[in-house]
């Protein structure tokens, strides 16, 4: 069933796909480019039945890694789809007017690494409190 | 004139403060519903990072107090995958054990607020009444009735003494009539069908946009359970049934809770019985963890719960990311909530078993006039006022 | 009627407030209700607004969000109210001391006259503190 799944997903991105990691049989780790991940998103969700589980943000100190974690249910299998992001001007597309569940999960890394979500139909505060100072980003390595 | 019980403690919502829930109304109608979290983040995440592996276990079980085991079992499973370590027998079935044990008390807990919202506050009080036996299981297997520290990476903490099972056998035995005394009194009662039937609907497409998980996502029939996807601890070595219900109301969420901790027993039940003749290690006794990532998840009572971990090679992650299955859930409420009459409101919110704190602060707002109306009790006071209409209108 | 001579007739009335807690000790709370343990005996009753309260419960190390809450609270309590910390975070925001969002303990924020810690006190040692908090009341 992974199987089928990821030869799927390289079969629809070939050349985009940078990198496949399968670390054991449910575990896959998928690199794209940034600019890909909307479309990807959109495949795995509409396409492949794929469920958001989370976003996971890391300030790797070179960039923002930014990992979406898609669950197969049937299988058990999370693929993750692994994007990097500058530092010094973290964005990317919004993925929430695809799956409605990514609201919350991109404000938290909104606030958390300062990561702008383009089209993201509501990008405020969800966690942080409103006196927690602009541009100050808890998760971030300064 | 029968005496209100006493007033659930953190219902007490302050006037002019920002709200968790805001619901605005026009008339007896909700029209939109505004959602703020916040109040409870602690910077778990963060924290973690400074921790070692072990800390980090004993920190995250703090996330939350009913779900307390959970996210120990998604830890360990996290640090499992991490460092591809396989668990001994034994020790997944007292995982199990204690996963199980935690399902009922919290489903219990759930019940009797549900019940108080309702009206039916001698459910309440039945329910906690219940729920004081599976506290003292853990209590005599864990050494305490909450916060229990019995998982660590490659194991568990604590064995369970075979002399112990035929006693811990008995006290689950025991819940059996109470579960059959909730079931009884849900399925056949009239007014708690009035009051649930057709109420905070949540469609199966809602499920599937929203992510929704657990026993929300069940009940719309959604057939989604970690136990069964992406096994772990004893449930691929033990029979069980995955319990889905299809009209997505606060009926089917509460029969879904109902017959899932009957599955629970039986799990229990198997696993004790397992225990008796599988001896052995509790635990793999892993000294370090390679560099790399682990994802692990478990079913909490609430659904999905699931952790990342970066390391370094290390004994502290690099990243630690946590996502409780109630941040998919909550949002479900601006489906479920909207179109309902004010005094169903309670009842819906507390449908995705939100952990409870987050139902402690609710406001409405008038839409025409903008001026707050009612407040987190007056709702609870609508709630079980509209239950006596219904039980004096079906006399 | 003065918090002295309302210890002495037996009627505390019990205000409970979370801010950032993991809820174990809210549910030990309310457990300390049920007839298991029963409170009222003590004549400890649980209401549902602060500006009838003799006493207030908190749990939880208290976030920034709440400690605004917890002391625009505290002002509204009519004095003399007594504050209890009630488990290990609001004793001393045990394992979130580091954390980037926390404001409290409890006593960095409003008086506090009792701690009960735990992580979370069995109901039995909340009734205990309480108990203990009336007596030396009535003590003077």
């Amino acid at each position: 069933m992974a199987e089928e799944i990821l030869a799927r997903i390289k079969d629809r991105f070939s050349t985009r796909v940078l990198k496949v990691f399968e670390k054991s049989p449910r575990r896959i780790y998928i690199d794209f480019d940034s600019k890909y991940v909307p479309e990807v998103v959109n495949f795995i969700f509409r396409d492949l039945g794929g469920r958001l589980s989370t976003v996971t943000g890391i300030d790797t100190r070179k960039n923002i890694e930014l990992l979406y974690h898609f669950s197969f249910d049937s299988s058990g299998t999370i693929i993750s789809l692994r994007t990097l992001i500058d530092r010094n001007n973290p964005e990317i597309e919004s993925v929430t007017p695809i799956i409605r569940g990514a609201e919350w999960i991109e404000r938290e890394i909104n606030e958390l690494f300062g990561v702008n979500f383009i089209g993201h139909p509501c990008l405020k505060r969800l966690l942080l409190s409103k006196d927690w100072p602009e541009g100050k980003y808890p998760l971030r390595r300064e | 004139m029968t005496k209100t019980i006493i007033p659930v403690g953190p219902y007490h919502p302050l006037q002019e403060e920002p709200e968790f829930f805001k619901l605005l109304v026009e008339g007896e109608k909700v029209l939109e519903i505004e959602i703020e979290i916040g109040y409870n983040h602690r910077g778990i995440e963060k924290i973690a990072e400074s921790k070692s592996y072990d800390q980090v276990i004993f920190l995250v079980e703090r996330v939350c107090g009913i779900c307390s085991t959970s996210h120990p079992i998604a830890c360990v499973n996290a640090l499992e995958d991490l460092a591809d370590i396989k668990v001994p027998e034994r020790a997944l079935y007292i995982r199990s054990i204690i996963a199980e044990l935690e399902r009922l008390h919290s489903h219990l807990l759930w019940l009797g607020l549900a019940g108080h919202f309702i009206g039916y506050n001698t459910v309440w009080m039945w329910a906690w009444k219940y729920r004081e036996p599976v506290l003292d299981i853990f209590e005599k297997i864990t050494g305490n009735r909450q916060h229990y520290a019995m998982m660590k990476a490659g194991g568990v903490r604590r064995d369970i003494d075979n002399n112990d099972i035929p006693h811990i056998m008995k006290m689950v035995d025991n819940l059996l009539p109470a579960l059959d005394l909730f079931m009884g009194a849900v399925m056949d009662d009239p007014v708690i069908a009035a009051r649930t039937k057709g109420v905070g609907v949540l469609t199966r497409e809602d499920v599937i946009e929203y992510g929704a998980v657990g026993p929300t996502a069940r009940a719309s029939g959604v057939a989604i359970d970690v136990r069964k996807d992406d096994p772990y601890a004893a449930y691929p070595l033990v029979e069980w049934k995955v319990i889905t219900q299809e009209e997505g109301d606060v009926f089917a969420k509460i029969v879904v809770r109902i017959l899932e901790m009957y599955e629970s027993v039986k799990v229990i039940k198997q696993c004790l019985e397992k225990l008796k003749v599988v001896g052995g290690e509790i635990d793999a006794k892993i000294k370090e963890f390679p560099p790399g990532e682990g994802i692990g998840r478990g079913e909490a009572p609430r659904g999905e719960v699931f952790h990342y971990i970066r390391s370094d090679g290390s004994n502290r992650p690099v990243r630690y990311k946590i996502r409780a299955p109630s941040y998919m859930n909550v949002p479900t409420n601006q489906k479920s909530v909207l179109g309902g009459s004010v005094s169903d409101a309670t009842i819906t919110l507390a449908a995705v078993d939100p952990c409870y704190c987050c139902t402690e602060r609710v406001a409405v707002v008038d839409r025409k006039t903008g001026k707050k109306g009612l407040t987190g009790q007056d709702l609870i006071k609508l709630s079980q006022e509209k239950t006596a209409r219904i039980k004096r209108d079906l006399v | 009627m003065d918090l002295k001579t309302k210890a002495l007739t037996k009627s505390i009335w019990v205000f409970h407030f979370a801010s950032a807690s993991c809820n174990n000790c809210d549910i030990e709370i309310l457990d300390a209700l049920t007839p298991k343990f029963d409170l009222e005996r003590f004549g400890i009753l649980l209401i549902g607004s602060i500006r009838h309260a003799d006493a207030m419960l908190v749990t939880g190390a208290v976030s920034h969000k709440g400690a605004v809450r917890l002391k625009r609270l505290y002002e509204q309590a009519p004095k003399p109210c007594l504050v209890v910390a009630v488990g290990c975070c609001a004793c001393s925001m045990s394992i979130f001391r580091d954390s980037y969002n926390m404001a409290g303990p409890v006593d960095r924020l409003i008086p506090v006259h009792a701690y009960i810690p735990g992580c979370p006190p069995k109901p039995e040692a909340i009734i205990m503190g309480v108990v203990k908090l009336i007596k030396a009341l009535k003590k003077g």
